[in-house]
């Protein structure tokens, strides 16, 4: 139990490596044995994961469950695990939905089992290792490790146009991390510069010794990782590898990419870039000008571009890129309200765009097609399956009492505080948002059968309902009860703006009542909104940035 | 039982109709039909009776403390963020509920009309397939409208105005074998959409300027922030919330949706579409008032559409000719009035106006689905007449209904909508002339309809006339009692002119007159003759109407046909809506799409094409490019060496024939030379 308790990280990364090692040494032929292999490897990987509940503190500051051992001593690498609480989240939902997708696959996958099973547990390390890893060497070691099964994944199990999807996915990101690789190796001669010949990949240590550094150069390092990120959100312009990415790979391989691997690009936003952005306010600004202009139009651009889809998981798709519009932009806002919204919508849209995802699985697994014309009427043979599709489709929309909406009202709150057009822009993204889901669900559930085919669909098995139910407790739970999501970002979040927007806080008065109001027993804060600071004396200038009226 | 028990337990109100809704949604399907109703007709009824409780409880403090606050939990503790002065404040969304006298209204409009259309849908909706899902969906309704109305901040309120849409959406679509259905629904969420963003930004925007989105902090926070009347952002607020209203209490420009939902089954009409929901609209500005109260411009812009909505939603309703949508055009027209009560400051006469249209219009709406009930489904008036005899119970509690519509004293619309134009006078001459000719048209349209539904010649088909019957008593009973509330319901608010003490405006005060007591009580000392007058002009002007009605419709029935043939182009533009869901489909849905379509073109064309396929084409470029570099640098400095060699080689190369005779020549030739050689050199040694 201490071992465990002790090595928690790496049990939970290296879980599904032992089964994807397990599956080498049963035959190919016993093609049931790799399925419960998967299985059994994607549930206990969640199970594994549900300690760090117990034992990840949300109050404590910086990394916690720490791992640290040598590794390559002669450059600096070391093995360093740790999570904080966005860290926490992201890991959390990695589990959860890889053991859903693996789950998802039972059914769908009928050609080479084993290679697929093998690779799927594969990813998921690679993907735990991205959301754990406090070294940048064993980073970009995860970040490419998660790469090739995914591109796998695409390219054998995909449809038609799989090999283009896969090559076009796979150049795209690779492009993106060398550029990034480049950015990594100045930290690091950076640092050993600094230090006079002390070489280290330790990430915490390199983002602080940055802060000595030329905002010229820091801008240089934004701009270096920001493609890699970018690409990986995916933001406009970067994102056309993601509707063909999305449409071409299997179901389980959709879900994984929406859910977890998007949310890599917004992750490495806020762990590397924005401790890098540069100290000066006017080279700072620059660079939240461009990203807030990116992510609205990719707001705005993703949606438009949804309306007119004709195939339903090229619109799920780019529902995404609108989607990841909302949590760059939050990020952006340099706010601690835009930015536990944006964590906060990166989960719900691993839950919600997942789910979606499994809903076009189903459908896919009936029909064989992807086109949106080809369904009508599906609520009368499908009823259960209706349902769950409207929640689903609800949580999406952001319809209050569900996840979405408490993500979106959080960013959109956030971002006001700093310009009210870009929040007036976002809540555009809202609108259209009703309209391209409901509009779709118009199309392939209401009306009268009127293709034959779809006369007599079976309802969701208990498989499908197995993978689906979990997912809509959850967006409901968030939507009523968020408050244990905020709690765990209450802290990162705050270290965060306390480094990019210093000012932020009204120096030390606002920490101690920080601590004792919101964590209280519900009913202590008898107000909506807590005064923290009630000096009207205090003529602290407008610190947030480009506060306007 | 503790003193004030129903204070306490206010949260069950919403959560009866929760658990109802749950109930059927997951396990509804295999429920008896008897269950449902038992259930969901039930939960509604238990709601009503704590409302009563907790309303009693109510009236029982005295009027300054009538403010009960139930907190459950902290929903959205969203952590820090700035209001613009630059203070940070802790951004913490409860769920709490508030009880005071506005409230308390509502709730028990709410959950009194909303038990009486429960109890009529059993009979209504008796013989429809998905009875459960009606039950369900009417009940979740009912838990989103009261949490509407009950919610202590702005934000749970935001989560019952998307509920009461959600669930609007989904009983107006309720047929979804129907494309017209399923697309009204849509349409209606949409443009509710719209509204809500205005809505959502209000809120974003009271963070802001007051640093709280709670009800009970308001005045607080305004007396503590300095504002004066006409600051420009609590305008900016009460404008973005009143998009919001006009979006759900289908105002101008935002009211196409409202005429498409009718769609729903007609039990959803009158509860949704014109008893609760739509008012919401008028209970969020009201609930508001006291911003609204620092924004003059604000209020002017309430009461310009509003009084333009009202006569605007009449003229369609004039010339429309089923039965349902022309209540639709009056529900949107009285919601005019209402906002119009609100923008000239008599909040209380809007609400007032909001609580006897609940009456006297799910009347309407719960007669007309009698009268369709009746008639095997039939909505053309102008199929309908001679009704009267056929189905008596329906056609008097109809025309009770119609007459508190028009503003026949001592009917309840009479008294609301008459303190409206009493206000509205004081306010601004040119919107009473608006508002009591809209007066004058609804009694015209009204009685149109009453006309040529019950009266005359019976134009209905034959095959239809046999099966013409009364309907249940389950659907007569909740007529009977609207009937009744539809009479006496206006009695609560008899004004002081009249020798009446006008408790309802008094019951409100609490919550209305904390800002502006003193437009309050000026409004009271006015009064006299030119009360009695505006009174007359009313009346005389429904009279009017009334009289035109019965000509038009019974005695000349030949007037309307001329009328809209020498008026054509008129005619056609009214009847036509004024075209506005073309205009409006021209401007933004088309054009939305185009966007969408030339968008997903850039992505291919551009950014495929020539972003991606043109950095592959570079890619192959400069690999071809390195081949030739290859070929002919590289390996052509190679090849080059290689063929100087080749060259210089070549005379060597004429003596390797392969002939073993030739190398033996070569061999004895050489051996002679070398023999030569020695011979030469021996002879120069000897010498």
């Amino acid at each position: 139990m201490d071992f465990f308790h002790n090595h928690i990280l790496s049990v939970v990364l290296f879980t599904p490596l032992v089964g994807s090692l397990l599956a080498l040494f049963i035959p190919r032929e016993n093609e049931n044995a790799h399925r419960v292999l998967g299985n059994v490897f994607g549930i206990l990987g969640f199970l594994v994961s549900l300690p760090l509940i117990w034992w990840f503190n949300p109050s404590t500051k910086g990394f916690q469950l720490i791992e640290n051992l040598d590794w390559i001593p002669s450059i600096g690498a070391r093995y360093t695990l740790g999570i904080d609480g966005i860290s926490f989240l992201l890991v959390m939902l990695t589990t959860l939905l890889g053991a859903i997708s693996i789950l998802s696959s039972w059914s769908a996958i009928q050609a080479r089992v084993k290679e697929y099973y093998l690779l799927f547990l594969l990813l998921q390390t690679g993907m735990l290792g991205v959301f754990m890893s406090l070294d940048f060497f064993l980073f970009y070691v995860f970040w490419e490790v998660m790469l090739v099964p995914m591109y796998f994944l695409i390219g054998v199990w995909g449809s038609e146009r799989r090999l283009y999807a896969a090559i076009k996915f796979f150049l795209y990101t690779l492009a993106g991390s060398v550029v990034m690789l480049l950015g990594i190796l100045a930290v690091y001669f950076n640092y050993s510069k600094l230090t006079g010949g002390t070489y280290t990949f330790d990430i915490p240590t390199l983002l602080a010794s940055v802060s000595q550094s030329s905002d010229a150069f820091r801008t240089w390092l934004f701009w270096g990782f920001f493609f890699a990120f970018a690409i990986k959100v995916p933001m406009f312009p970067f994102h056309t590898w993601l509707p063909d990415a999305h449409t071409e790979a299997p179901t389980a391989g959709s879900v994984i990419l929406a859910g977890v691997l998007l949310k890599m690009g917004t992750y490495g936003f806020i762990r590397f870039s924005l401790p890098l952005m540069p100290q000066g306010v006017v080279a700072r600004q620059r660079i939240v000008g461009v990203m807030v202009a990116l992510s609205i139009i990719s707001i705005i651009y993703g949606a438009l571009v949804c309306m007119m889809q004709k195939d339903m998981k090229k619109l799920i798709a780019y529902s995404s890129v609108s989607h990841l519009g909302f949590c760059t932009l939050g990020l952006f806002a340099l706010t601690p309200m835009g930015l536990s919204g944006s964590v906060i919508q990166q989960i719900n849209h691993g839950i919600s765009t997942g789910a979606l995802f499994l809903i076009v699985g189903v459908l896919y697994e009936r029909r064989h097609t992807r086109l949106i014309s080809e369904f009508g009427g599906l609520s009368t043979p499908m009823p259960s399956f209706a349902a769950v599709y409207m929640i689903i489709t609800l949580s999406s929309l952001g319809m209050p009492l569900l996840n979405g909406f408490i993500g979106e009202f959080t960013i959109l709150r956030g971002v006001f505080e700093v310009n009210k057009t870009w929040a007036a822009w976002g809540v555009i993204g809202i609108i259209l948002g009703a309209a391209y889901l409901l509009w779709l669900y118009q199309r392939v559930m209401f009306g009268p059968v009127t293709n034959p085919a779809n006369e007599h669909l079976p309802d969701l098995n208990l498989r499908e309902q197995a993978t689906l139910v979990p997912l809509v407790l959850l967006a409901l739970w968030i939507g009523v009860y968020p408050k244990p999501l905020f709690r765990y970002l209450d802290v990162p979040v705050r270290q965060i703006v306390e480094r990019v927007n210093p000012g932020y806080y009204p120096a030390e008065r606002a920490t101690a009542p920080l601590e004792s109001a919101p964590a209280g027993a519900p009913g202590a804060a008898p107000a909506a909104v807590l005064e923290l600071d009630k000096h009207p004396t205090d003529s602290h200038p407008s610190p947030s940035p480009a506060e306007k009226e | 039982m503790p003193t004030e028990f129903f204070l306490d337990k206010v949260w069950l109100i919403p959560l009866f109709p929760l658990a109802g809704a749950a109930l059927m949604l997951l396990v509804g399907k295999r429920l008896q039909n008897s269950a449902v109703s038992a259930v969901c007709v039930g939960s509604v009824f238990a709601s009503f009776l704590f409302s009563l409780g907790a309303v009693w409880q109510l009236l029982q403090r005295p009027a300054a403390e009538r403010v009960a606050q139930k907190i459950l939990f902290e929903w959205v503790p969203a952590g820090l963020t700035h209001t613009s002065s630059g203070k940070l404040v802790n951004f913490v969304a409860e769920w709490g509920l508030l009880l005071d006298p506005l409230s308390a209204v509502m709730i028990l409009v709410v959950t009194g009309v909303g038990f009486l259309i429960h109890f009529y849908s059993i009979g209504y909706m008796a013989h429809e397939g998905g009875y459960y899902r009606f039950f369900g969906y009417m009940n979740l309704f009912m838990f989103s409208m009261l949490t509407l109305v009950l919610a202590n901040n702005m934000l749970l309120m935001f989560v019952g105005w998307e509920g009461v849409g959600l669930c609007s959406y989904l009983l107006i679509g309720f047929y979804f074998l129907r494309k017209s259905a399923a697309d009204a629904g849509k349409k209606a969420f949409i443009v509710n959409r719209v509204g809500d963003a205005g809505f959502l930004l209000g809120i974003f925007l009271s963070v802001g300027a007051l640093g709280t989105i709670k009800f009970t902090e308001f005045a607080p926070a305004l007396a503590a922030g300095h504002f004066t009347v006409g600051a420009p952002v609590i305008t900016a607020i009460a404008l973005l919330l009143f998009v919001g209203a006009t979006g759900k209490s289908a105002q101008i420009p935002l009211y196409v949706w409202l005429p498409d939902a009718m769609e729903g089954p007609t039990p959803v009409s009158a509860l949704i579409h014109a008893a609760t929901m739509v008012t919401a609209g008028v209970y969020m500005v009201t609930r508001h008032n006291a911003m609204y109260q620092l924004a003059p411009l604000a209020l002017d812009v309430v009461a310009v559409i509003g009084a333009l909505t009202a006569i605007y939603a009449a003229s369609m309703g004039l010339v429309q000719n089923d039965i349902k949508r022309i209540l639709a055009y009056s529900t949107i027209s009285q919601l005019g009035y209402m906002f119009l009560a609100c923008g000239v400051g008599a909040f209380a006469a809007g609400i007032f106006h909001l609580t006897t249209h609940a009456f006297f219009k799910a009347l309407l709406f719960l007669g007309s689905g009698s009268v369709i009930h009746a008639l095997s489904g039939e909505q053309d008036i102008r199929k309908m007449g001679a009704l009267w005899d056929k189905i008596p119970t329906t056609a008097k509690t109809f025309l009770i209904a119609t007459l508190a519509i028009a503003g026949i004293p001592p009917f309840a619309g009479f008294f609301s909508k008459d303190e409206i134009l009493g206000k509205t006078f004081e306010h601004s001459p040119a919107l009473w002339g608006i508002g009591i000719l809209t007066a004058g048209m609804t009694a015209f349209y009204m009685f149109r309809l009453v006309n040529m539904t019950f009266f005359g010649a019976s134009r209905v088909p034959h095959d239809v006339e046999h099966h013409i019957h009364e309907s249940p008593r389950t659907m007569t009973v909740p007529l009977m009692i609207l009937a009744a509330l539809s009479v006496v319901g206006g009695w609560i608010g008899w004004p002081a002119s009249l020798g009446g003490s006008n408790r309802f405006e008094h019951f409100l005060d609490p919550v209305i007159a904390r800002h502006g007591a003193e437009h309050v009580e000026a409004a009271a000392v006015h009064g006299g003759a030119i009360e009695y007058a505006l009174m007359l002009a009313s009346v005389l002007i429904a009279l009017a109407g009334i009289w035109l009605a019965r000509l038009f419709y019974i005695q000349r029935t030949d007037l309307p046909g001329k009328l809209a043939s020498s008026f054509s182009g008129l005619y056609q533009l009214v009847y036509r809506k004024y075209y506005m869901d073309e205009v409006y489909d021209a401007l933004f849905v088309n054009r939305a799409k185009d966007l969408g379509t030339t968008l997903a073109l850039f992505d291919a064309k551009v950014i495929d094409a020539l972003g991606v396929d043109g950095t592959g084409w570079l890619t192959r470029f400069a690999s071809r490019l390195s081949i030739w570099w290859d070929t002919w640098i590289v390996d052509g400095l190679v090849n080059l060496a290689a063929r100087m060699v080749w060259l210089f080689s070549y005379p060597v190369r004429m003596v390797q024939t392969g002939l073993v005779s030739s190398y033996a020549l070569l061999i004895v030739f050489g051996v002679l030379v070398v023999l030569g050689y020695y011979g030469y050199l021996l002879r120069t040694m000897l010498r």
